[in-house]
């Protein structure tokens, strides 16, 4: 057996601190700027923000000290930023919707509790789940229940649905998108399965153009996974979530697998079901054709690309440098603090702001992986590759539906967008990313059994 | 499976990195286009949402903006809409600008390079961005003579003052109310558009400086005369004058106005030719001069220019390669010889100010916010129309034509009018246009102006004598009492 020089790693919990009071600086400071644009600034409110926003900084800060020191000191503050961005961007959407629309909507506040149940609920991650590995136990449990999750919307009385999306259910009055936790249980699913099929998976098979192909009988998961994927799409029409699930799965696969081979299989599967999805399904089409001829007249009078367009030109309006907070228009794109909060932060903010928003998702990304080449046991790995991937996924087909890179899709933009069940499901992923990388900077004595 | 997942990362890189060049792309590279696309609201919101400067006459706004409570966030107004919709133009949110609104709206949105320390200003104050104020050279009072004395007539009234070019009156008739066009209802502004856009009379056309000129009529001949006296003529010079000229190449004839003789003996003097306004005397001078000396002075008047004071003036228009009988109808500014009420004012002006031509302009002085001055109009020299010893000699001729020929009716007591007449014929069936072109006091003016009254039939009296004089006789009052008061 290799030695293995052990590398004296800093815990930087100070150096968390340090991060956390410039995160801190931007919530303050986005939600005054928001505040006295509207002529709404009120500096014992804006001090209770303040104080509200360090109290749970400091206790997080000191959970971390006690229960994970050795834990990822970028990830927590790059979050608090991004979810304080999103907070002032949301309470400045209320004022756009009360000055232009009439329409009263508190949105910020609501997303402020939303905000807060989400870092209890991370912390709370970290103090029961002590070591990740134990996750392992639960891995079909895991796959149950995220199955179950992603179909609770198509159980009559209890779906709901949403603009031609089935993707809610309905608790309590309250409206949950289960598919937000569902990616979490299926995160934490394939990453079991895999680990242990994986041999099966990257070794037997037959040779095609240099390439070793799987055998057919070692697809069964690949195939269920894309049925289920297609489920999703047809029934639910999702077609995010569809492609999220299925993107997270073959990012797994090729991480458990190093073989390329399955991700082009799968991503043929996947392209050959988009095409005859487009072709049978109707909502499916005008989906496409909302995207490829967006500003094409007759395209955009039907109201196939009014959403789309309608952000572009927010987003163009907002130039290199943006409006400014409170100067633009956001109210003008339907959703603009759910769907197309991106849209809204790019015409305010500029591309500045946008290009600052998805380099830190890129940091918060770049740490997950490398929790994942970090952290020992295969498990660990799988998980935290997938949970970064399956951020990075997110952003990227919501971020690219509204910017056009992909077609527009219904998917959250992470701890941005207005929206409980997608605040808490990420700050779940925190916790476990947290919990993670605690276990991966610790010298190999440490770990316990 | 540390290789796949550093793999992993090189293709979420390269995720990010499309979405951060469709980013560019859209909020950068191919933003202006998003920007003017017709669809995009948000450029006309943010256009209408920042306070526009007024529009000034007589130190007074008479175009401003008030705090609406709409999304708009303005509502333009218009104090006297009708009057000086001419220059205005309106402001639309569904038919865009017209006007000083549409080419100075760089300065009224506050838009203009020249505004940017002011706006650099506002961005550190917090305040609003503010628009620049545009004052004009118009005179309220002029303006309001003119349009009355026109009451409900088709035509138009341009006045100038000829030592600067400054336009002091510019009204068209029938006119139309920007209010209506800058109202935020889509619907009320459509309807209002629709009906202007349907009258046949055209209400939204600028007769003054735009749409179909006219012909000049008898007016013209200032033009041959000036042509007449630099090719050596003199004000005595005999001119043949018969009672019918036939026309070269042609069956038909050149009569005079009513068919009467012009002289006795077929004779008569340039002067007594222009007091009269001989048609004979100046179809066979024209011809006799001959087009290229014709054209030239037309040219050195302004023809042939499109003009932008700075709303856009339609060049007045020349016959190209007239033969001997379109000469001579062009002579008496007929035939394809077209001026605007604007080209036939710079004439008067040109002959009242010793024959320099001024630019003619609209807008005098533009404002900063705070006040500052950003820009002056400074009178400019557009040519050299003729020299000055020929205007003394038509400026003399022109007093004539008041005191003592077809323009009587524009005579004011006390003071020498200089003018000419017009009478336009439009076709055999159509009644004539009726214009006068004069300026005053002869000496040293400080008006000159063109009236046009279309289709004049049906009228008392119907030429430009009878129906045009007297509208440029209360103008040029009205200008002489301004100046008398230092007002002008």
């Amino acid at each position: 057996m290799a030695t293995v020089a052990e590398l004296e790693v800093r815990a930087g919990r100070r150096a968390e601190l340090g991060l956390l009071t410039v995160a801190w600086s931007i919530i303050v400071l986005s939600r005054a700027l928001v505040d006295y644009h509207a002529d709404f600034l009120v500096l014992s409110t804006l001090g209770w923000y303040a104080l509200g926003a360090a109290v749970l900084m400091v206790a997080c800060h000191i959970i971390l000290r006690r229960y994970a020191p050795q834990a990822d000191p970028v990830l927590l503050p790059a979050v608090f930023a991004l979810n304080g961005v999103g907070l002032a961007m949301i309470r400045r959407i209320d004022f756009a919707y009360a000055q232009y629309r009439g329409r009263d909507t508190d949105f910020g506040t609501a997303q402020i509790g939303w905000s807060i149940a989400g870092v209890v609920l991370a912390m709370v991650v970290i103090l029961i789940i002590r070591d990740h590995r134990k996750l392992r136990r639960f891995t079909y449990t895991a796959g149950i229940v995220g199955l179950v999750l992603y179909l609770l919307p198509l159980v009559p009385g209890l779906g709901v649905e949403i603009n031609g999306a089935r993707i809610w259910i309905s608790v309590l009055g309250r409206s949950l998108q289960p598919g937000e936790f569902a990616k979490i249980a299926m995160v934490v699913f394939f990453a079991g399965y895999l680990v242990t099929n994986r041999d099966t998976l990257a070794l037997a098979g037959p040779k095609f153009l240099g390439l070793r192909f799987p055998r057919p009988r070692d697809m069964g998961p690949l195939l269920v996974v894309w049925a289920a994927a297609l489920l999703l799409m047809v029934y639910e029409r999702d077609l995010g979530a569809s492609l999220l699930f299925f993107g997270i799965f073959l990012g797994m696969l090729y991480v458990a697998t190093q073989r390329i081979s399955w991700v082009i299989t799968g991503l043929a599967l996947f392209a050959v079901g988009a095409v005859a999805a487009g072709v049978i399904f109707p909502h499916v089409r005008a989906r496409y054709d909302g995207w490829l001829h967006a500003l094409d007249p007759e395209v955009y009078s039907s109201g196939t690309s009014y959403q789309l367009v309608g952000g572009l030109f927010g987003m163009a309006s907002g130039g290199l440098f943006g409006t400014g907070l409170g100067e633009g228009r956001p109210d003008l794109v339907p959703y603009a603090e759910s769907d197309f909060i991106i849209a809204s932060l790019g015409e305010e903010l500029g591309l500045t702001g946008l290009m600052a928003i998805l380099a830190l998702y890129l940091i918060i990304v770049q740490r997950a992986f490398r929790m994942s080449i970090g952290v020992r046991d295969g498990f660990g790995k799988l998980l935290a590759a997938g949970l970064g991937f399956a951020l990075a996924l997110q952003v990227f087909i919501v971020v690219g539906g509204v910017t056009r890179v992909i077609p527009l899709t219904g998917l959250t933009t992470p701890w941005l967008a207005y929206g409980g069940s997608s605040m808490l499901a990420n700050w779940i992923v925190v916790g476990l990313l947290l919990r993670i990388s605690d276990q991966a900077r610790r010298s190999s004595q440490e770990v316990g059994p | 499976m540390n290789e796949p997942a550093r793999r992993l990362t090189v293709i979420v890189l390269l995720l990010f990195l499309a979405l951060m060049g469709a980013a560019s792309w859209i909020q950068v590279i191919n933003a202006d286009d998003l920007n003017q696309d017709p669809r995009n609201v948000r450029t006309l919101y943010r256009e209408y949402g920042n306070f526009r400067g007024p529009i000034v006459v007589d130190g007074e706004a008479v175009v401003w903006s008030t705090p609406s409570d709409d999304s708009f966030n303005y509502q333009r107004t218009y104090a006297d809409g009708p009057l000086f919709a001419s220059a205005s133009g309106f402001y639309s949110i569904v038919y865009g600008r017209s006007g000083l609104e549409q080419t100075e709206n760089e300065l009224l949105s506050g838009n203009a390079d020249e505004l940017f320390w002011t706006r650099l200003g506002n961005l550190f104050s917090g305040e609003q961005q503010q628009g620049a104020a545009v004052e004009t050279t118009l005179k309220g009072s002029l303006q309001q003579v003119a349009a009355e004395q026109l009451g409900d007539r088709a035509g138009a009234v341009v006045a100038l003052d000829p030592e600067t070019g400054a336009i002091l009156a510019m009204v068209t008739s029938p006119t139309y109310d920007p209010t209506v066009l800058a109202s935020h209802d889509t619907g009320e502004v459509n309807s209002a558009y629709e009906e202007l856009l349907a009258r046949e009379d055209g209400p939204l056309i600028n007769r003054a400086i735009g749409g179909d000129t006219y012909p000049p009529g008898s007016t013209f001949k200032l033009v041959v005369s000036a042509a007449a006296l630099e090719a050596g003529y003199t004000p005595d010079t005999q001119l043949y004058a018969p009672q019918e000229l036939e026309l070269p190449g042609t069956t038909a004839t050149i009569g005079n106005y009513g068919g009467e003789a012009c002289a006795a003996d077929g004779h008569m003097s340039l002067q007594d030719a222009l007091r009269i306004s001989c048609n004979t005397a100046f179809a066979d001078l024209g011809m006799t001069l001959g087009w290229g000396v014709l054209e030239r002075k037309a040219e050195a008047f302004g023809w042939g220019e499109p003009l932008d004071i700075p709303l856009p003036v339609t060049a007045s228009r020349l016959p190209e390669d007239p033969n001997e009988s379109q000469v001579a109808m062009s002579s008496i500014g007929q035939y394809d010889v077209r001026a605007t009420p604007l080209q036939m004012a710079m004439v008067a002006a040109a002959i009242g100010n010793d024959g320099t031509l001024m630019t003619p302009y609209l807008v005098d002085t533009v404002r900063a916010p705070d006040l500052k001055v950003i820009s002056t109009t400074e009178p400019e020299v557009m040519r050299e129309s003729m020299t000055r010893a020929d205007s003394d000699d038509l400026q003399d001729m022109m007093v004539e034509v008041v005191s003592n020929g077809s323009g009587r009716a524009a005579a004011i007591s006390g003071v020498e009018v200089a003018g000419k007449t017009g009478t336009a014929e439009t076709g055999r069936d159509t009644p004539p246009h009726a214009w006068f072109v004069s300026f005053a006091p002869a000496e040293d003016p400080v008006v000159a102006l063109a009236v046009i009254v279309e289709e004049s039939a049906g009228q008392t009296g119907s030429t430009g004598g009878s129906l045009a004089a007297p509208i440029a006789k209360a103008v040029m009052q009205e200008a002489l009492r301004l100046d008398a008061e230092g007002d002008l």
